[in-house]
């Protein structure tokens, strides 16, 4: 047993309302530069779709993630052999129409432009080449809220083995939203495919980083990443991606994007995690045993002998300490209500999700699905738990609906308390739990305070470095030191700035 | 005043384009590690480049390799394998020539991108662009010596190159005076190439340098660091 611990995290679906905080506050602190316009290290999608970018669920195409190959682990893409004849031309690469070509309005032009019979408009131009874009194509959301036909949307992944035609009536519709950043996994499919050895998971809080200064620009891990959250700079030539905004992790802080969640939908909390058996977990042969298999190499932060061992492994007290409250523990492992994003991937992700509940689909309402015990049966909500499924668990239903049920449980518990005034404890008993864990459950995921939300001990930088040193340093910058890495003169290469231009036409 | 510029190009110009490719490299490697990449512009365009990135690559490794091989072995050692010259002047002039063709059909098409695509245009420097245009000449050039090598079979012009690189490499005073009578076409390919590993250090073709053989033998696949270990270490 090898004890290393983790920053995980957990979304709560169930609360998540769609409002892109998340994503626009990550992309004006970390992404809003040149060559990552169209890059976010968080988006939300809604579901059913496709995504972003398009399709990237599908690894038929893309080669994403890893496969048992004769009982071995190895990514999709290939072996080292197979993945460095890529690297003159890769062919499991997105092109950015994938995602999408990212553009600026000629804001200008509203001001300057002459008196004419129609009123002005600012026209959209490509944020790449500076030209004009007749027609904007796509973008990091384009199928808001069901936005689209069903034709194309139906094109997602999770739709295997669930009959989507009838989803498709407007009776019968159902949509969730999905925020999504990197997962920092335990068996990152980017770091193994990344030639240079340029990104690497970090021992004390696992957070995934790539080092900007050893980047080559193979942009292998682009396609190794099954979740597509490795962006390549098409300006500085090096792949970028999410960095769990690990200078706030380190002082004790939320990632921006939890700190600015409106909904209190996201849950950051220490696991720890036998680090031994993680290619034993990723090797599963049957891929719905995949969650299983992480589950078994989570470590009970109470266990005696896990500490023993953790202590031993340089883990550090205040991170025990947190790992004890971790509200990512509670989810996952006390109340498994929280979920690995697409677990048949075997990258062992570490960003989880609580299924969303849905309203009672039509049919149920109509009397023809019976409710039992006065609780409604979970194969009857909007969203079908084959899909949940698909996404969460590679397709096993029995976790989900038992996530579900315990969801329910959770609501009628309180209703009977705080509406009736009576504590029942069959319905607390009737899902495995006790009326305390539901009432802890309702604390944490209902309520959700700050503090219980986020249980995050400070990085202890100052046991690692010399601080004296750090003095009078430059915080956060690229290229070297406190310079920007290129330079007006321009001597070794790096293309210079590209001046904005919004230029304005004159009909 | 011939002699002299001849002696200038051939004699001395070796040695500047070569000090300023080692020690350009290492001053780039160590103080600009941020520019130090292949830059790859195939998720702005992946038309054209599949094919044309590939053969080109391809074409250029063969061509270096050979170069490297064929100009600086001893010609000791290939008289004690027993090749004759001639024979290796063919086999020069025939891998030569299918490895050139591949990869001045790979930038022709890479160059075809580079200057017609809008995003690929916009997003390229100005030494992006001179690059690649320089190294199309270049396998003009050296694929224009072939016909001129055609005329003299026996291989004792060939062995006048070898003679010089290995002169230059060697220190040996004089070693211009080896290819003082020439085909102009061999002394243009021979300046250019000096003067592409010239500009070597300022180019992304310094991304040749950290061809990642490395990864073949990394052990295992996942890569993780400890600050914890710098410290007990350090």
């Amino acid at each position: 047993m090898k004890v290393r611990a983790q920053i995980g995290k957990v979304l709560n679906l169930d609360k998540c309302i769609g409002c892109h905080t998340c994503s626009v506050t990550c992309k004006n602190v970390w992404t809003s530069r040149e060559g990552l316009e169209y890059a976010w290290f968080n988006n939300v999608e809604t579901k059913p779709g496709v995504g972003f970018p398009k399709d990237w669920e599908n690894q038929q195409r893309w080669n994403g993630g890893w496969e048992l190959r004769h009982g071995r682990l190895q990514p999709r893409m290939g072996g080292k052999w197979r993945l460095l004849a890529k690297i003159f031309a890769n062919p499991d690469l997105p092109e950015i129409d994938d995602y999408y070509e990212p553009f600026t309005f000629d804001y200008g032009h509203l001001q300057s432009a002459p008196e004419s019979k129609a009123f002005p408009t600012a026209r959209p131009r490509s944020l790449i080449s500076g030209k004009r874009m007749d027609k904007i194509e796509g973008g990091p959301n384009w199928e808001e809220i069901l936005g689209g036909e069903f034709a194309k949307r139906s094109a997602d992944y999770n739709f295997e083995g669930v009959q989507k035609e009838i989803y498709g009536e407007f009776e019968n519709t159902f949509m969730m939203y999905l925020p999504r950043l990197c997962e920092h996994c335990l068996n990152p499919t980017c770091v193994a495919a990344c030639p240079s050895g340029s990104i690497y998971k970090r021992e004390e809080d696992g957070i995934v980083l790539i080092d900007q200064e050893k980047c080559r620009g193979w942009r292998m891990c682009v396609s190794g990443c099954p979740y597509k959250k490795i962006y390549f700079n098409w300006k500085s030539g090096k792949s970028e991606k999410c960095i769990f905004c690990y200078p706030r992790i380190e002082a004790g802080q939320p990632t921006v994007c939890s700190e600015t969640c409106v909904g209190r939908i996201r849950y950051l909390g220490v696991m720890l995690y036998d680090a031994d058996r993680i290619e034993e977990a990723a090797s599963a042969e049957n891929v719905e045993d995949l969650y299983q298999a992480q589950l078994d190499i989570f470590l009970d932060p109470n266990d005696p002998a896990v500490i023993a061992q953790a202590r031993l492994d340089g883990v550090p007290e205040a991170w025990l300490e947190a790992a004890r409250h971790s509200p990512v523990w509670k989810m996952a492992m006390e109340w498994k209500v929280a979920f690995p994003l697409h677990p048949e991937y075997r990258t062992l992700p570490m960003v989880w999700y609580v299924p969303p509940l849905s309203p009672i689909n039509s049919a149920a309402s109509a009397g023809k699905i019976s409710a039992h015990n006065g609780m409604p049966d979970v194969r009857s909500l909007r969203i079908p738990v084959r899909y949940l499924a698909n996404l969460l668990t590679a397709g096993k239903e029995a976790p989900v609906i038992d996530a579900l049920e315990r969801m329910l449980a959770m609501r009628a518990y309180m209703r009977a308390k705080t509406v009736k005034g009576v504590v029942e404890e069959p319905i607390a008993a009737r899902v495995g739990l006790t009326g305390a864990q539901i009432e802890e459950m309702y604390h944490v995921m209902a309520i959700a305070n700050y503090e219980d939300r986020f249980v995050i001990p400070s990085g202890h930088r100052e046991d690692a470095e010399d601080m004296y040193d750090e003095r009078g340093g430059c915080g956060f910058s690229f290229g070297n030191g406190c310079s920007g890495g290129t330079s007006e003169a321009n001597l070794f290469g790096a293309p210079a700035r590209k001046k904005l231009q919004t230029p304005s036409e004159v009909f | 005043m011939a002699d002299f510029i001849h002696h200038l190009l051939f004699g001395i110009y070796p040695y500047v384009a070569l000090a300023t490719l080692a020690v350009g490299s290492v001053i780039r490697y160590d103080r600009e590690p941020y520019s130090w990449r292949a830059g790859s512009s195939q998720l702005l365009r992946r038309r054209q480049l599949i094919v044309g990135s590939v053969l080109f690559h391809l074409g250029v490794l063969m061509i270096f390799a050979g170069h490297l091989v064929g100009l600086l072995t001893p010609i000791a050692i290939w008289d004690a394998l027993g090749v004759p010259h001639g024979a290796k002047q063919l086999l020069a002039m025939g891998a030569g020539g299918v490895a050139g063709v591949m990869a001045i059909v790979g930038a022709s098409l890479l160059i075809h991108r580079r200057f017609f695509d809008s995003r690929v245009r916009a997003a390229s420097s100005f030494s992006d662009n001179m690059v690649i245009l320089l190294l199309w000449c270049q396998l003009a050039l050296g694929l224009s010596t072939i016909p001129v090598s055609a005329q003299h079979l026996d291989g004792h012009e060939m062995v006048k190159f070898m003679e010089w690189a290995q002169g230059i490499f060697t220190f040996r005073a004089g070693a211009a005076d080896q290819i003082r009578d020439v085909a102009l076409v061999f002394k243009l390919h021979l300046f250019l190439g000096l003067t592409i590993l010239l500009l070597f250090p300022f180019t992304r073709l310094v991304h040749m340098l950290s061809a990642p053989v490395r990864y073949i033998w990394r052990p295992g696949y996942q890569v993780v660091r400890s600050r914890r270990l710098a410290a007990r270490h350090g």
